[in-house]
């Protein structure tokens, strides 16, 4: 594109956009010579320079602009609303054209005749509007009877456009409007003057409809002379920017080395670097900052058509325009924030009329005001209408089934609010235009929650309601908390902590309901989250001394609590935890992190392609200290909690109860299931800990191999297997379920028609009648359910390499065990919760009840609370403590010593066999050969005793 | 890439010849192209990555730019190096203006090639193997095989990943 055009395309769209507030501010203050000249003068130019680079559309459009104010200025024509409307939609037309120039670098086709014929007749008719094809002329028509022909028409058209929430508002305000429709033409006598008088005058108020605040406040900027300026790009900007947070980021690291070393000579001159550097960071920032009156430039139009076009008088008041910020937050706010004004507008305000039987003054006033809090800025947005109709609201609930009538009984009124920022109350269609039109309130809050913002409401019936925003004002550098989890340090914005509790023994006592973890936080319930199984590290021995040396955590193991004494805290070390009390929406939940650092001023950096699939993570940093740190995503975190397999990982050994329920013989066991449909109508499952993830795959991605069907899954080829032999390819989108060995790492998938749900349910596995497959059936939700033998299909994928599975299908349940061990109580002790999920469904259908631990630890622990069992399973190779030094430990001293152990292993060798005997195992099962499992366990419970009793013998 | 310009002006006879930086991974070699190659680092602070694909070693600082480290030995299917974390060798590629560094057993010299001389890599390697190396090249005593750094980093982009790349490259 000619550079010359790029420049004329900046020029007018800055001039345009100054243009907007200064027409409106004209039909405000008619008689301003100096603004009409400003503004003749603005068209003028863009004329001009259209002639010169040969736009003869734009220069058309410009010139026929022109025309009107240039009689408007030699007070040939007086202005009025058509006259505004017709130079308004002149300079939409320009922008229209300048934007396709902008990427298109030539005029769009077409011509604008039309608007020029009714400019033209309207210079002619001096200042009658001649065309009665303007839209803006008819609704500002002088004509009353028009206007009341219209409103009911009208009126509908625009209520269809509205989403659910404006729905809410606006059919109070349908009803509004009926009542007035139907009640002038007769009743209007009574309370207002005349209706012929009031009628004829209409078009005078809409004339000196001023908003005489409005006015001011747009002519402020615009009439400041221009400031000393240099058009920079943003790109340079943006580089100045990485540039200056770079040199914070190595100031403090070398301030963090100064403190450490004695040496005083370099102090000085360290301090005046300190001091420069926060300098230049703070002008740097300055570059980037905008005042907020940009984003708001379009707003006085915006009411100004909405008014006229509901008949509406409204006042837009604006304070604080000048309050700056980012200008990469301004414009992520920018569209929120236009249809949150548009919305008080449209919905807040009332009509004239009802205002005036309210008994509040008939213009209503829209009051748009931002100021710095903090490192914050807060935009807030209040009009003086209706406010929200809690009511109507509440039902809107129950129906959406967001909350129940009894959880609406308990609510504030404040909470019931903000329930139109939840997604059920919206349609929740994307951002369409400018204009905001469409885009639901559950947008807007997610919209300024993507840049750290929250968004509040307070509303008043018939006083009106106030938004206020909150946002940090700028994107680049944030305030993080930093915290340690397992060995590793992670940041998290400090926006999205709402406080730091430390959880105890007393008040802050940390409860379990099934599993989940729960905080009393003052008389509150607080969900839990485990950040330490979210991100699935484990516990390491603490062996990171230099980080000691720099920082001194705040530990959960070190300080000790008065109240308590210290065996107890010992004990109770694990539930001491610190807990980020986080609020997404309207919910709040606890993280649980190990150990909290100080806050830090943190640069927020993508991060690399390859890692944005992990959604936990919003960006990383490089601390002070050098060191790179990953930043914690609240939502992410938030979301990837309701991922299965993190309860999965969750199950075990919960809490004591749960434990102690395991072991009551007459009490079933709850399973979670994983209910889909596969071949047939009926509904088959699988114990829910096997699977690793549920899939979609397009069709088109699944490949044939050597006769099966195989995906690339994670840059690798996984094989898909199908429980019935006739099963289809779905027509798009093929489901299956993924299992995992983490072990191994390998994968499979079974293909199923369709996922029906994850139940929780207590149930009994009834004999499978042989079929290949099949674990068994069982009565789940009132339906006879098929539970699938995981092994089956992976036998089946494996060819060989996927675990040591001989034959599945080979064992004979009948032979392999009968009555007799029905009842028997057996732990399985494995760390891979695949192994666990696989073994224990197919144990418990052998008639055990089976009791598992993921590592010798757990193992041992139920061994101090005094928990028997008939046999113990163990796998060998486990990390920390193997099978080996399990059975060792068994064997030396406790309750257990007499009980006979299985081990399990990959390996089983000669050595290792020799190894196993001598520690006290009784069999040795290669993994996983469930025949001679099942053989051995029989053995064992037979002979076993004797055997162990002749150990002990010799 | 200024030594690549140099080559080609000054010495026409050498018009074909390739640069690159040899590294070894398990016994075998592999050649990264010069022009590609930003820095080589020894001994660094790696932040583990939770979550991340068994790929992904970590991130590491360098001067001051965050650069995601994949370790080699896992990309190839290969098993875990027994040298210590701080024996290892990084080697930090450029790849659509993000860093990467590619976690190797060590460094050795750089070696001149003909591009004459590459050959197509045998059909019959593993699939991966396949996909991120582009050429062969006999020594005399072993073999060299080039590495596509462009592909080994698509490699790990996730389906979505991909995805977008795909829609915004349109």
């Amino acid at each position: 594109m000619d550079d010359l055009i790029v420049d004329f395309i900046a020029e007018t769209e800055d001039s345009l956009q100054e243009l907007d507030q200064d027409i409106v501010t004209l039909e405000q203050t008619p008689d301003d010579p100096d603004l009409i000249g400003k503004i003749f003068r603005v068209m003028h130019t863009i004329k001009g320079t259209c002639g010169f680079l040969g736009l003869p559309r734009l220069e058309s459009i410009a010139h026929s602009g022109e025309n009107i104010l240039g009689k408007f200025r030699d007070k040939e024509i007086d202005i009025n609303a058509d006259g505004i409307s017709l130079i308004l939609e002149s300079i939409d037309n320009i922008k229209d054209i300048v934007l396709y120039l902008s990427e298109n670098g030539e005029e769009p086709a077409g011509d604008d005749s039309d608007l020029k014929n009714r400019i033209a007749s309207y210079i002619e008719n001096k200042g009658q509007s001649g065309g009665s094809s303007a839209p803006a002329a008819e609704a500002a028509s002088p004509e009353s009877e028009k206007t009341e022909e219209k409103q009911p028409s009208d009126q509908p058209a625009t209520q269809e456009e509205l989403d659910e929430l404006d729905r809410i508002f606006h059919e109070t305000e349908a009803d509004d409007s009926a009542e007035s429709n139907d009640t002038p033409a007769q009743d209007n006598a009574a309370p207002t003057p005349p209706p012929p008088a009031a009628q004829e005058k209409k078009p005078e108020p809409t004339k000196t409809e001023a908003k005489p605040e409005a006015a001011k406040a747009a002519a402020k900027p615009t009439g400041a002379k221009p400031a000393q300026s240099l058009r920079v790009n943003v790109d340079v900007l943006e580089e100045l920017m990485t540039i200056a947070s770079e040199l914070v980021l190595t100031r403090n690291q070398i301030l963090q080395i100064m403190r450490q070393d004695e040496n005083k000579s370099f102090e000085t001159a360290l301090q005046r670097l300190n001091h420069n550097v926060s300098e230049l960071q703070e002008s740097v920032m300055k570059t980037r900052m905008q005042p907020i009156g940009n984003a708001w430039s379009k707003l006085p139009r915006i009411i100004r058509d909405l008014g006229q076009e509901l008949d509406k008088k409204i006042d837009l008041v604006m304070e604080g325009e000048e309050t700056e910020l980012d200008r990469q937050v301004l414009e992520l706010i920018k569209d929120p924030l236009t249809h949150m004004v548009r919305n008080s507008a449209d919905h807040g305000i009332e009509t004239p009329a009802d205002r005036i039987k309210a008994g509040k003054s008939e213009k209503g006033t829209v009051n748009l005001s931002a100021f710095h809090e903090g490192g914050h800025i807060i935009i807030q947005i209040a009009d003086d209408g209706k406010g929200l109709n809690t009511e109507r609201i509440k039902q809107k609930a129950i129906e959406k089934g967001v909350m129940t009538k009894e959880e609406l009984a308990e609510a504030t009124d404040k909470q019931i609010h903000n329930l139109i920022f939840d997604a059920g109350f919206s349609t929740a269609e994307k951002v369409t235009s400018v204009s905001g039109r469409g885009v639901g309130m559950d947008v807007v809050r997610s919209n300024i929650e993507k840049i750290g913002g929250t968004v509040d409401l307070v509303s008043e019936e018939g006083k009106g309601s106030t938004f206020t925003i909150k946002i940090p004002l700028t994107l680049a550098i944030v305030s993080a908390l930093i915290v340690k989890v397992g060995s590793e340090r992670f940041a998290i914005p400090q926006i999205n902590v709402m406080e730091l509790v430390r959880s105890d023994q007393q008040e802050n006592k940390i409860e379990t309901i099934n599993g989940s973890r729960v905080l009393r936080l003052r008389d509150h319930l607080l969900p839990l989250l485990d950040l330490k199984k979210i991100l699935q590290l484990h516990d390491e021995p603490e062996i990171v001394q230099e980080n000691e040396q720099t920082e001194t955590p705040v530990s959960a193991d070190e300080t000790t609590n008065s109240d308590t004494d210290e065996e107890l805290e010992k004990k109770l070390k694990e539930e001491n935890a610190f807990i980020l009390v986080v609020q997404l929406g309207n919910s709040a939940f606890g993280v649980i992190v190990d150990a909290v650092f100080d806050t830090e001023e943190i640069v927020v950096k993508p991060v690399s392609p390859i890692l944005r699939n992990i959604e936990m993570f919003s960006g990383n940093t490089i601390l002070g200290d050098g060191s790179v740190v990953m930043i914690l995503d609240v939502n992410g975190i938030s979301k990837s909690s309701g991922d299965i397999s993190v309860f999965a990982e969750d199950m075990r050994l919960a809490t004591e109860e749960e434990e102690q329920d395991q072991h009551d013989e007459n009490k079933k066991q709850k399973e979670a299931l994983l209910l889909f449909r596969a071949g047939g109508e009926e509904t088959k499952a699988v114990p829910l800990q096997t699977v690793g993830r549920l899939e979609e795959f397009d069709t088109k991605d699944i490949e044939t191999a050597d006769g099966s069907y195989v995906v690339q899954y994670r840059d690798r080829l996984m094989p898909l297997i199908s429980v019935d032999e006739n099963h289809k390819l779905a027509e798009k989108f093929q489901p299956v379920i993924v299992f995992f060995d983490n072990v191994k790492n390998k994968t499979m998938g079974i293909m199923v028609d369709k996922i029906i749900d994850v139940i929780e349910e207590t149930f009994s596995i009834e004999q499978s009648k042989g079929e290949n497959g099949l674990l068994g059936s069982a009565i789940i939700q009132g339906k006879a359910t098929d539970i699938i033998d995981v092994t089956h299909y992976i036998s089946q994928a494996s060819q060989g390499d996927w675990f040591d599975i001989k034959t599945t299908a080979a064992y004979d349940r009948e032979k392999s065990f009968g009555q007799d061990y029905i009842k028997r109580k057996l732990l399985l002790v494995d760390d891979s919760s695949f192994f666990r999920g696989i073994l224990e469904p197919f144990l418990k259908t052998a008639g055990f009840v089976v009791t598992t631990a993921e590592d010798p630890d757990k193992a041992l622990a139920l061994r101090e609370k005094g928990l028997m069992f008939d046999i113990i399973v163990s796998d060998i190779e486990m990390p920390i403590m193997s099978g080996f030094d399990l059975a060792e430990n068994i064997r030396k001293e406790g309750i257990w010593q007499n009980i006979p152990i299985v081990a399990l292993s990959s390996h089983a060798t000669q050595e290792d066999k020799d190894e196993g005997k001598r520690v006290g195992f009784n069999a040795y099962i290669p993994k996983f050969d469930r025949e001679k499992l099942l053989n051995a366990l029989k053995e064992t419970l037979d002979g076993g005793s004797a055997q162990t009793e002749q150990r002990k013998a010799s | 890439m200024a030594e690549v310009h140099t080559i080609h002006e000054h010495t026409d006879a050498y018009d074909d010849l390739i640069e690159f930086v040899t590294v070894v991974l398990d016994g075998q070699m592999f050649g990264v192209p010069v022009t590609q190659v930003q820095d080589i680092l020894g001994a660094v602070q790696l932040t583990k990555i939770p979550t991340a694909i068994k790929e992904i070693a970590g991130n590491l600082n360098l001067r001051g730019r965050i650069v995601t480290a994949i370790s080699m030995r896992s990309h190839l299917g290969l098993p875990p190096s027994d040298k210590k974390a701080e024996d290892l060798m990084y080697v930090v590629v450029e790849h659509e203006s993000d860093l990467y560094s590619l976690v190797v057993d060590s460094v050795g010299d750089v070696l001149k090639i003909s591009e004459k001389t590459l050959e197509p890599v045998p059909q019959t390697l593993d699939q991966t193997w396949l996909t991120i190396t582009k050429n062969v090249h006999q020594l005399e005593e072993e073999l060299i095989l080039i590495l596509d750094v462009d592909m080994l980093i698509n490699n790990l982009l996730s389906p979505q990943g991909k995805k977008e790349k795909k829609a915004a490259s349109q």
